[in-house]
């Protein structure tokens, strides 16, 4: 397995999140650097990336286990390409997000919390994303589609495969 | 057409960026406040506005600057709160997504008024494209030195940074969210100490809704007695509320405190009425942590006077037949709505977010979502309805932070005024089978029926 | 100085005390129990919500009642400060929704758990629990696990009151390499990928332990506690920072198990090192000092002859009070 580091760019990014904090507060870049971690290193945090990432925040390596494993959009465990968060909270659960996670399962012909054989999607239902008017909705990477039907789903998951790009929160 | 403030020019074409957002007339405020106000004049125009804070828990504002430790020589930290994460409430997100100059210049002239050199909007892990606009908007303030070293010319300099969360509801408590910004598991402090004395970093600091930040420069420009003719009573200003489920019109709303619910609810201006023409059922006022109230006291109290959006008449009658105005989350059920349903999915929510540190929220909240799920897949007793009353009662009031009580009011207050629905559930398995099981029959009440 | 009631009894302790560590000054029943709190662990406390108390006098400069109960372990007296403890039925029916909570997902393992009569839970329930169960869902279950080759974490039993992260901060040395993962009820405590807690003040982690989530496994499942009798003995111990005064369990002629000395309120008096606690085994390693104290009412008391004088005085009263009432009718 190659070293595990950071790309120049994403260095910079680091860096320049290190910064925002008072002398000796790195620790605050833990959540955002995390983020960059995740999307650099395919999508998830394995132990040896988090590993790294306490180097470089010179923290110890519990420290960043213990955050990661608290905060739900941090993927401890390999996930697909895109990945698919269905709200289902209570707005949404009121316009239909049971019926677009069944439809959903139905399509990718996955249940909820795995991923397709292809590696293509992996579906996840998660609590309220703050779009309960817009629902019912779904999150890949930073993208909200609200307003869903099986249409838009339809579409949605047509382009996604067209595009055949990693999904990423940043 | 109610009064508009930090709305007013949601519509206009390029109103997220400094150009345009400038010549609606922008950073008039943060002009005005740095460079003729001194900083306690500025706390005092939000005093006199009554401008109460608008994540939800309604303190007044200005008072919780004022507690602020002035004599601590560490510097201090005006923190936005902008982990929106209550189900039902996307009014930050809308705010922040149209019109993030308005959210920018709020922190600048509130800032001032802290005396804080640097700040910090945290903002939920999901709005990561927020995120990106905000940044955008800081940048370009930074540019045009509203941001940095010496704004406007004046010694005064600030720096404004955006962090990012992580997914965590509880976050969105103030000293959870403070822990996380230390990149920390967001467990809540216990208090004392309160941010003011010992916030991040163990500095003075002060926590607001990005709401509340947003309203501040509107304050400055008009003065705070100005704002405080609006709205009724201790309920001053504009609120934005997040209005969804069964209505016509979802959306984020700017409303004049005071306004009739049944306007709020019914006027083509805000929701638009009831989806499809059916009858409404039930409303959760201000996000899903507030107790849930039946048809027949939503628009009237029980003592028949008109509902009003404010926070005084929403909360009338206490918990027995009233509400809270909570984060303005608005969410309406119609007759095909099943409450036992909806509340699972509340308490699944809040078993989920509990951060788990203490332990009537880390297990109670946990124990009441089984028991809901239970009910509502048929396999429900009588004794689960008041044992969830009673998990519900040994919840609230006891736990370090308000997440408790969050968890334990829209489950006791379904059981207390749709007990019949509940009961419906565990004597009738067979019938609740279909997951949309009231969407072709509503369940009527004897409540409903006489109503 | 600061003065305090609770449950009517006047207290004066020095200001910043807080309302449990005044009422242990005191002592007897108006102590809230406790089950995260710790002494001399800072930053503990707060989180396991048993020593709520309520507050219906804030000071007397400002007397108004609190609104809430309060951790009385994170709350500091004010003089003129009126605390209820067992005087309060909303205290205790509090306390006993927190013992449900705390024992919903508790394997209730006691008859195969080795903390089984010193457990801080056991007497928790006992003192504050109900009989019954209402809990009907399946329990949360957790595969025990080796944290070091000397400490077992059996994690259904542990009740999050971090205690054991706060030891592996302030008093083990070379870092704290477990914590406290995931969230909600799936929070444990976890060194999360494999490995080993390495220190040599690890072991205190157990004694700190209220509950049988951290057991010495040099000493798992050796014997019941009340067949082993605790004695006081030292040894000189060359770590400096481990005071070598210690409590070894003895069976026979063997030490089954050495922990630090527990005081009332089952906090060790000092903290003591691995070798003390893990490596001498023997008695020849330790210089015995006498029986120790075991409150009688605990089930470690039994056959435990400590203080024959006090039990014969104890026996004298209750017959006294026994013909007192019987003559009374």
């Amino acid at each position: 397995m190659s070293e595990i580091a950071f790309s120049a760019e994403a260095m910079e990014v680091v860096k320049k999140i290190i910064k925002r904090y008072p002398e000796g507060r790195q620790k605050s870049a833990l959540l955002p650097v995390l983020h960059v971690a995740q999307a650099e290193f395919d999508g998830w945090l394995s132990p040896e990336v988090m590993d790294y990432v306490a180097s470089i925040l010179e923290i110890k390596p519990i420290e960043v286990y213990e955050v990661a494993s608290f905060y739900t959009m941090y993927n401890l465990q390999p996930v697909g390409k895109c990945l698919l968060e269905v709200c289902q909270t209570g707005p949404c659960m009121l316009n239909g997000a049971d019926d677009l996670v069944a439809y959903l399962e139905n399509k990718l012909n996955i249940k909820v919390g795995e991923t397709t054989t292809d590696g293509m999607f992996t579906l996840k239902t998660v609590e309220c994303l703050g779009s309960c008017g817009t629902a019912p909705m779904l999150q890949c990477g930073a993208d909200y589609h609200e307003n869903l039907t099986n249409e838009k789903a339809d579409a949605l998951i047509e382009k996604l495969r067209t595009d055949n790009k990693r999904s990423r929160y940043c | 057409m109610g009064r508009k403030i930090l709305l007013e020019h949601e519509n206009v074409p390029g109103i997220e960026t400094l150009e345009v957002y400038r010549k609606m007339g922008g950073y008039r405020a943060a002009e005005k406040a740095i460079k003729s106000m001194a900083p306690d004049d500025v706390t005092e125009e939000v005093k006199k506005a009554g401008l109460r804070g608008r994540g939800g828990a309604g303190f007044p504002a200005g008072m919780k600057w004022s507690f602020i430790d002035k004599k601590s020589d560490k510097p201090r930290y005006l923190v936005c709160n902008a982990d929106e994460s209550e189900p039902g409430t996307f009014k930050d997100r809308y705010l922040m997504e149209k019109i993030p100059h308005a959210l920018v210049e709020g922190m600048i002239v509130s800032s001032y008024a802290l005396g804080a050199k640097t700040s910090y909007i945290y903002i939920r892990g999901e709005y990561f494209y927020v995120l990106r606009i905000l940044e955008k908007a800081i940048a370009e303030a930074y540019e045009a030195g509203l941001l940095g070293k010496n704004i406007f010319g004046t010694d005064y300099s600030l720096d404004l940074y955006v962090q990012i969360g992580g997914g965590a509801y509880i976050c969105g408590e103030e000293t959870a969210l403070l822990e996380s910004l230390e990149g920390k598991r967001g467990n809540p402090r216990m208090k004392p100490p309160f941010p003011a004395i010992s916030g991040l970093y163990a500095s003075p600091t002060v926590v607001n809704n990005v709401e509340t930040i947003a309203a501040v420069p509107h304050i400055v420009n008009m003065s705070g007695d100005e704002y405080a003719k609006i709205g009724i009573e201790r309920s001053t200003g504009t609120k934005l509320i997040s209005a969804s489920g069964h209505i016509n019109k979802p959306g984020v709303y700017e409303i004049e405190l005071g306004l009739p619910v049944e306007e709020f609810i019914y006027s083509d201006e805000y929701c638009g009425g009831i989806k499809d023409g059916r009858k409404l059922k039930a409303m959760i006022a201000g996000g899903s942590s507030v107790p849930i109230l039946p048809a027949h006291l939503i628009t009237k109290t029980a003592n028949g006077d008109a509902r009003l959006m404010t926070y005084e008449s929403l909360s009338d009658g206490g918990f027995a037949s009233g509400t809270m105005l909570g984060s303005g989350g608005f969410i309406i059920m119609d007759e095909t709505a099943c409450i036992v349903r909806h509340t699972w999915t509340l308490a699944r929510f809040y078993h989920h977010e509990s951060c788990g540190q203490c332990s009537p929220c880390r297990e109670g909240t946990g124990w009441m979502e089984k028991v809901l799920h239970r009910i509502e897949h048929g396999h429900g007793t009588m004794k689960d309805i008041d044992l969830l009353v009673d998990i519900s009662k040994k919840i609230e009031g006891n736990t370090i932070c308000p997440l408790g009580d969050a968890a334990a009011w829209p489950v006791a207050s379904a059981i207390r005024h749709f007990r019949e629905e509940f009961e419906y559930h565990v004597l009738n398995p067979e019938k609740i089978k279909d997951p949309k099981h009231f969407e072709k029959e509503p369940f009527v009440s004897s409540v409903t029926q006489n109503a | 100085m600061a003065k305090v009631t609770i449950d009517g009894v006047e207290i004066e302790v020095p200001d910043g005390t807080t309302i449990l560590n005044a009422a242990r000054s005191a002592g007897g029943d108006i102590v809230p129990p406790a089950m995260c709190y710790y002494s001399k662990l800072e930053g503990s406390g707060g989180k396991c919500r048993t020593c709520l108390v309520k507050v219906t006098q804030g000071s007397t400069n400002d007397p108004r009642p609190m609104p809430k109960l309060v951790p009385s372990c994170r709350t500091n007296v004010m003089d003129g400060m009126v605390v209820e403890n067992i005087t309060s039925p909303q205290v205790l029916e509090a306390r006993k929704g927190v013992v449900e909570f705390l024992l919903i997902n508790h394997p209730l393992d006691c008859p195969i758990c080795d903390q089984a009569g010193e457990c801080d839970l056991q007497n928790l329930g006992f003192k504050h629990g109900a009989v019954n169960t209402r809990f009907e869902e399946e329990r949360r279950t957790y595969e025990k696990i080796d944290i070091g080759d000397k400490i077992k974490l059996h994690m259904d039993r542990c009740i999050l009151c971090y205690r054991c992260t706060f030891v592996a901060d302030q008093v083990a040395e070379g870092g704290r390499c477990h914590g406290v993962i995931n969230r909600g009820d799936h929070a444990e405590i976890s060194t999360y990928i494999e490995k080993a807690i390495d220190s040599d003040f690890s072991g205190n982690m157990i004694d700190v332990c209220p509950v049988g989530a951290l057991t010495d496994k040099t000493a798992r499942f050796g014997s019941r506690v009340w067949f082993t009798k605790p004695m006081d003995a030292h040894r000189d111990c060359d770590h400096p920072k481990c005071s070598g005064k210690v409590v070894v369990w003895e069976k026979g002629d063997e030490i089954l198990r050495v922990t630090g000395r527990k005081d009332q309120y089952n906090e060790v008096e000092s903290f003591i090192c691995n070798t003390c606690r893990f490596e001498k085994k023997k008695t020849s390693d330790w210089v015995i000092e006498g029986p120790r104290h075991i409150d009688r009412k605990s089930v470690v008391s039994l056959n435990h002859y400590e203080h024959l004088k006090d039990i014969k005085e104890d026996i004298l009263k209750y017959q006294k009070q026994i013909s007192e009432n019987l003559n009374k009718g």
